[in-house]
C-alpha cells in the first residue's frame, strides 16, 4: 500500500500535475511548428541567399524588404490580394445571408437541398478550379459561354479579359457553403418567441429582419469574415491551376507571389521577406479574432 | 420555420430554394454528367445534358493510364495518418484542459488557435530546405507530419468543446466509485466522447483530403495525393473534359460523402466553437 | 462504522478563504445536514469529505483512521450528486454494478447486490434501461442504488432532490429518510432548503462564509437560535427580526418572534397594523401587516381560516415567552426577558 499511498497523495494536486503532463506534447510540437520555421525565416529574409548560389549568403539588412515592398508587382499583389478578400467576402456573407433566410423557411426538400448548397465546401481546390476554369468558364465550350451566346451576348475569355474576378467567383464558390452553414445555424438559434413578440409589437418581415434577426446574426457573421479572411490570405491552388497569377501580374496575391520566389526564381532572401509580410498582414486579423473568440470562451 | 404557412407560398419558396440549390451545386453536377460522356459529347455544342451514351470508358481510361489509385491511396494514407496522429496528441491535451484547467488553459487555447493563423508562406521556405535536407521532400511521412501540425489546433479546439459539454460529474462519480484514471478515461469518458472524436477525424479528414498549398509544394510524385493529381490536369493537351470530370468525381466524391454527413459538426469545428 | 472528524479543515482557493479553520463531529448513524444560503461552502466541505478537492489545512479522520490524503475511492464513501451523474452510456444494472466492478466483486456477487438494490428502490423495471430513458426521480433513485450497492460508510449527498418538482422532492425525501431508517449508516446531506433540512435531519450544522454558526436537532435550532443568522434562516416563514424601540423594551438590540408565535385580533393587541397581503390556504392563514413598529411588513401566521382581508386594520400580540432576545452582534441572550414597557 506504500506505493499506493504516495502515488495517489493529495488526489487533486496530482490530477493537475498529470494534465500538465498530458498538455504538453500538444504544446511543445506547436511551439516548434511556430518558432523554428519563423525564426529562420526572419533569418533568411536578412540575407542574400538564392538557391543558384547557395553557399555565398552574406547579410543584407532590409535589403531583401526594400527589394520586396518597392517592387510592382508586390503592390499589384497586395492589391489583388485586397480585391480578393473583400471581393469573395462580400459575395460570400451577402449570398450567405439571402441564402440562410431562404434555407430557414418551411418547404418541399429543405435537407436535399441543405445538401446541395453545402457540396462546393468539400470540393477540393485544384478540382474546383480546374472545373470551373474548362467547363463553366471557357469562353468556347465552358457553360456560361454557350448561355451568353444562347441569349446573343459574346462570350467572354474569363481567363485572360477578367483573371482576377474569375478567381473571385471560384472562391466565392468554395466559400458560400461555409457563409451559409454558419449564418444558417446562428438563424435557426433564434427563439421564436423573440420573433413572435415583436410581431405582436406590430413590426412588419422588414422590421424584424433589421432590428431582430439580423443583430442575432451579427456574432457569426464577424466570424464568418474573420475566418474567411484568414483562408482567403491565402489562396494559392485556385490561382495555381487557373492563371499562375497571370496575364502579368494581374492575379497574383501575396501567397503566390511569395511561393514564386521561392520555387520559381530560387530567390530565398526575398520570398522570406515576402513570408513575414504576409505574417505581419494575418496577424492584424488574427488579434481581433482571437479576441472575439476568447470573449466567448469559459475556460 | 415552425409555424403554417399557406400552400401557394410553401410552393413558391419550394422552387425558389430548389433553383438556387441547383444553381449553387450545378458545377458539381455539370462534371457528374460530363464525366459519363465521350470526349466528343463533352464539348459538343450546344451541350447534351442527359440524353447521351452513357460511358464508364473516362472511368477505364484514368484507372490505367494514369496511376489514379497511387494518388488516391496517398490521400488516404495522407488524410487518416495525420488524423491518427493528431488525436494521439489532442485526446490527452483536450482531456486536460477541459477537465483540469488552470488559469492558463484560456490562453494556451488561443495561442494554439493563432498558430493556426499563421500564414503557411510564412513558413514554407524554412520547411522547404529542412524537408531537402532531411529527405522528406516528396515522402508521406513529412506530410503527415505537416497536416499533422497544421490541423492539430483545430482537433484540440474541436474536442475540447466536446469534452467540456461532459458533466464534472461524472467523472467524479466515477473516481468516488473506485475507477482508476486509464478506466475513468476508457470505462467512462472516452463511451461518452466517441461521437465528439467521431465528428473531430469526420472533419480533419475533409480538411487534409482537400489541402492544397503544402501538398502541392512538397510534393513531385511518390507523395503526391489528389490534390496534386489533379492539378496536373491544368496544361492538358486535346480533348480532356470527360477525363478531367472523371478524375474530378473520384477525387471529391469520397469527401462529399463524408461531408454530407458530418455537416453540423462542421460549423462547429471551423468556427473553434464561437457558433454551435 | 462510519465516524467522520473534521479538525480544522481549511480550504482556500489561492486568496480566496472558503473555509476557515472548522471543527466538526459527524458520530455513526448519524444523518446531518449541511444547509446555508448558496456560497456558503456547504458544498465545498462535503467534496472536501469526499475526497473531490484537497484540504488546504487541517485533517479528515474517518473511522479513526487519517483520511486526509486518502484518493475518494479509498475513502469508503459513497456519493449521489445534483445532476445525479448516471454514465449514459450504461443501462441501469450496468450503472450500479460499476463500483463493486472496480472493486473487482466477482460476477454473482455483483448480480446479487445489484438486484436487491434494484428491488428495494423499485427499478426492477428500468434495469436494461439507459438514464436518458427515465424520468428524473427514476434517475435518482438509480443514484441512490449505485450509493448503497457498496455498502459504505457513509453516504454524501449533494443537493439532491433540487432538479426534481415539487411533488416529487417530497416522496423523495421520504424514500431518503426511510433509507436511512433501514440502513442506519451515516448519511451527510447537503441542502439550501431549510425545509429539508428540518424535516430529514438528526444534526443540522447551519454554514454561513464558511463558518459554522449553530450545530444542533432541529428542534434545538428552531427553539434556541444561536443568533440572528440562524434564527432567520431555519423556520418558514422567516421569523419577524425586529430592532429599535421594541427590541429595546425586551433589554435587547433585536428582537424575534416566528409568525405562528404571534396572536392575531380584529380588536385589541400590542402592535396596530394594516394587512397589506393576506394568503388563505385553508388550513393556514398568513397576513403580511405593514405596522409602525417596524420598517418592513411583519408575518403573521393564523391556524386555519382567519377572515381579513388587504386594507382591514389588525391588531397583533407576540407571545411573551417565545419572544428571542440578540444583543447588538446579534448572539442570542438568555433567558426571556420582561418587557418594561
Amino acid at each position: 500500500m506504500r506505493g499506493d499511498r504516495s502515488g495517489n497523495a493529495m488526489a487533486t494536486t496530482h490530477t493537475k500535475s498529470l494534465a500538465r503532463a498530458m498538455m504538453a506534447p500538444a504544446v511543445i510540437v506547436l511551439l516548434i511548428w511556430m518558432i523554428v520555421p519563423l525564426a529562420m525565416t526572419l533569418y533568411f529574409s536578412t540575407l542574400n541567399y538564392t538557391l543558384y548560389n547557395p553557399f555565398s549568403t552574406p547579410f543584407v539588412g532590409f535589403e531583401n524588404y526594400s527589394y520586396f515592398l518597392t517592387d510592382p508587382t508586390f503592390l499589384a499583389a497586395l492589391a489583388n490580394t485586397l480585391v480578393l478578400v473583400l471581393g469573395v467576402l462580400a459575395i460570400t456573407v451577402g449570398g450567405g445571408i439571402l441564402i440562410a433566410l431562404l434555407l430557414d423557411q418551411d418547404f418541399y426538400g429543405v435537407n436535399i437541398v441543405r445538401l446541395l448548397v453545402i457540396a462546393p465546401f468539400f470540393v477540393m481546390p485544384t478540382v474546383a478550379a480546374l472545373v470551373w476554369k474548362n467547363m463553366m468558364m471557357n469562353p468556347v465550350y465552358g457553360v456560361i459561354g454557350q448561355l451568353l451566346q444562347a441569349v446573343g451576348l459574346a462570350p467572354i475569355d474569363w481567363m485572360t479579359e477578367v483573371p482576377l474576378l474569375s478567381i473571385v467567383i471560384i472562391v466565392a464558390w468554395q466559400w458560400l457553403p461555409f457563409a451559409t452553414l454558419i449564418l444558417l445555424t446562428a438563424l435557426q438559434s433564434l427563439s421564436m418567441d423573440q420573433k413572435e413578440a415583436a410581431e405582436m409589437d406590430g413590426a412588419k418581415a422588414l422590421s424584424i429582419f433589421w432590428y431582430i434577426t439580423l443583430p442575432h446574426m451579427s456574432r457569426a457573421i464577424t466570424v464568418v469574415i474573420l475566418i474567411q479572411t484568414i483562408f482567403l490570405l491565402s489562396i494559392y491552388a485556385e490561382i495555381l491551376v487557373t492563371t499562375q497569377g497571370g496575364p502579368g501580374s494581374q492575379s497574383t496575391n501575396i501567397t503566390y507571389l511569395v511561393a514564386q520566389q521561392a520555387t520559381s526564381y530560387g530567390d530565398i532572401g526575398a520570398a522570406s521577406a515576402g513570408g513575414i509580410v504576409a505574417v505581419i498582414l494575418a496577424n492584424i486579423v488574427a488579434i481581433f479574432l482571437v479576441r472575439l473568440i476568447g470573449k466567448n470562451l469559459d475556460a | 420555420m415552425a409555424r403554417n404557412v399557406s400552400t401557394g407560398r410553401k410552393i413558391g419558396t419550394t422552387a425558389l430554394a430548389w433553383f438556387v440549390g441547383l444553381v449553387i451545386f450545378f458545377p458539381i453536377l455539370w462534371t457528374f454528367l460530363t464525366s459519363f460522356k465521350t470526349e466528343l459529347q463533352a464539348i459538343s455544342i450546344p451541350p447534351v445534358f442527359v440524353g447521351f451514351d452513357w460511358t464508364l470508358e473516362n472511368y477505364q481510361t484514368i484507372q490505367t493510364q494514369s496511376n489514379y489509385f497511387h494518388f488516391m491511396a496517398n490521400s488516404i494514407y495522407l488524410s487518416l495518418g495525420s488524423t491518427a496522429l493528431g488525436l494521439i496528441v489532442a485526446v490527452p491535451a483536450a482531456w486536460a484542459m477541459a477537465f483540469s484547467p488552470t488559469k492558463r488553459t484560456k490562453d494556451i487555447l488561443l495561442w494554439m488557435l493563432s498558430t493556426k493563423m499563421l500564414p503557411a508562406v510564412g513558413v514554407l521556405i524554412p520547411v522547404y530546405l529542412m524537408f531537402i535536407k532531411f529527405g522528406l521532400l516528396d515522402s508521406r511521412l513529412g506530410l503527415i507530419v505537416v497536416l499533422f501540425l497544421i490541423n492539430l489546433p483545430i482537433i484540440v479546439w474541436m474536442l475540447y468543446t466536446y469534452f467540456k459539454e461532459i458533466p464534472g460529474e461524472i467523472l467524479e462519480a466515477a473516481r468516488m466509485d473506485g475507477a482508476s484514471l486509464r478506466k475513468e478515461i476508457t470505462q467512462v469518458l472516452a463511451p461518452m466522447a466517441v461521437p465528439g472524436i467521431a465528428s473531430t477525424v469526420l472533419l480533419n479528414v475533409i480538411l487534409s483530403w482537400n489541402e492544397a498549398f503544402w501538398t502541392l509544394n512538397l510534393t513531385t510524385s511518390n507523395a503526391a495525393p489528389l490534390t496534386a493529381f489533379i492539378a496536373s490536369f491544368s496544361s492538358p493537351q486535346g480533348n480532356f473534359y470527360a477525363k478531367l470530370s472523371a478524375a474530378s468525381m473520384l477525387a471529391i466524391a469520397p469527401i462529399l460523402i463524408v461531408g454530407w454527413f458530418s455537416q453540423k459538426q462542421l460549423v462547429r469545428g471551423l468556427t473553434f466553437g464561437a457558433v454551435k | 462504522m462510519g465516524q467522520i472528524h473534521l479538525e480544522k479543515v481549511r480550504k482556500t482557493f489561492g486568496d480566496v478563504v472558503i473555509i476557515p479553520d472548522l471543527d466538526l463531529q459527524i458520530e455513526d448513524g448519524e444523518f446531518v445536514v449541511f444547509v446555508g444560503p448558496s456560497g456558503c461552502g456547504k458544498s465545498t466541505l462535503l467534496r472536501l469529505i469526499a475526497g473531490l478537492e484537497d484540504v488546504t489545512g487541517g485533517k479528515i479522520v474517518i473511522d479513526g483512521k487519517d483520511a486526509t490524503t486518502l484518493p475518494p475511492a479509498k475513502r469508503g464513501l459513497a456519493m449521489v450528486f445534483q445532476s445525479y451523474a448516471l454514465y449514459p452510456h450504461m443501462s441501469v444494472r450496468k450503472n450500479i454494478a460499476f463500483p463493486l466492478k472496480m472493486a473487482g466483486m466477482d460476477k454473482a456477487e455483483i448480480d446479487r447486490r445489484v438486484d436487491y438494490a434494484a428491488k428495494t428502490l423499485n427499478l426492477d423495471n428500468y434495469i436494461d434501461r439507459r438514464p436518458g430513458q427515465l424520468s428524473g426521480g427514476q434517475r435518482q433513485r438509480v443514484a441512490i442504488g449505485r450509493a448503497i450497492v457498496r455498502e459504505p460508510k457513509a453516504f454524501l449527498f449533494d443537493e439532491p432532490l433540487s432538479n426534481l418538482d415539487a411533488a416529487l422532492r417530497v416522496g423523495m425525501r421520504l424514500e431518503i429518510s426511510e433509507l436511512h431508517q433501514r440502513l442506519k449508516t451515516t448519511m451527510v446531506y447537503v441542502t439550501h432548503d431549510q425545509v429539508e433540512a428540518m424535516t430529514m435531519a438528526d444534526k443540522i450544522v447551519v454554514l454561513r462564509a464558511g463558518n459554522i454558526e449553530q450545530v444542533g436537532s432541529p428542534l434545538e435550532l428552531y427553539t434556541a437560535p444561536r443568533n440572528t443568522f440562524v434564527a432567520g434562516f431555519i423556520g418558514s416563514p422567516k421569523m419577524n427580526l425586529l430592532g429599535g424601540a421594541e427590541a429595546a423594551k425586551y433589554q435587547a438590540a433585536t428582537m424575534g418572534v416566528r409568525p405562528e408565535h404571534i396572536r392575531l385580533s380584529t380588536t385589541d393587541g400590542a402592535w396596530k397594523g394594516t394587512v397589506k397581503v393576506s394568503e388563505h390556504l385553508g388550513s393556514d392563514t398568513f397576513l403580511h401587516v405593514e405596522s409602525p413598529v417596524h420598517d418592513e411588513p411583519l408575518t403573521v401566521r393564523a391556524g386555519g381560516e382567519f377572515p381579513v382581508h388587504a386594507g382591514d386594520v389588525v391588531y397583533l400580540t407576540p407571545q411573551e415567552d417565545k419572544i428571542h432576545r440578540f444583543d447588538d452582534k446579534g448572539l442570542a441572550i438568555k433567558g426571556n426577558g420582561r418587557a418594561t414597557g
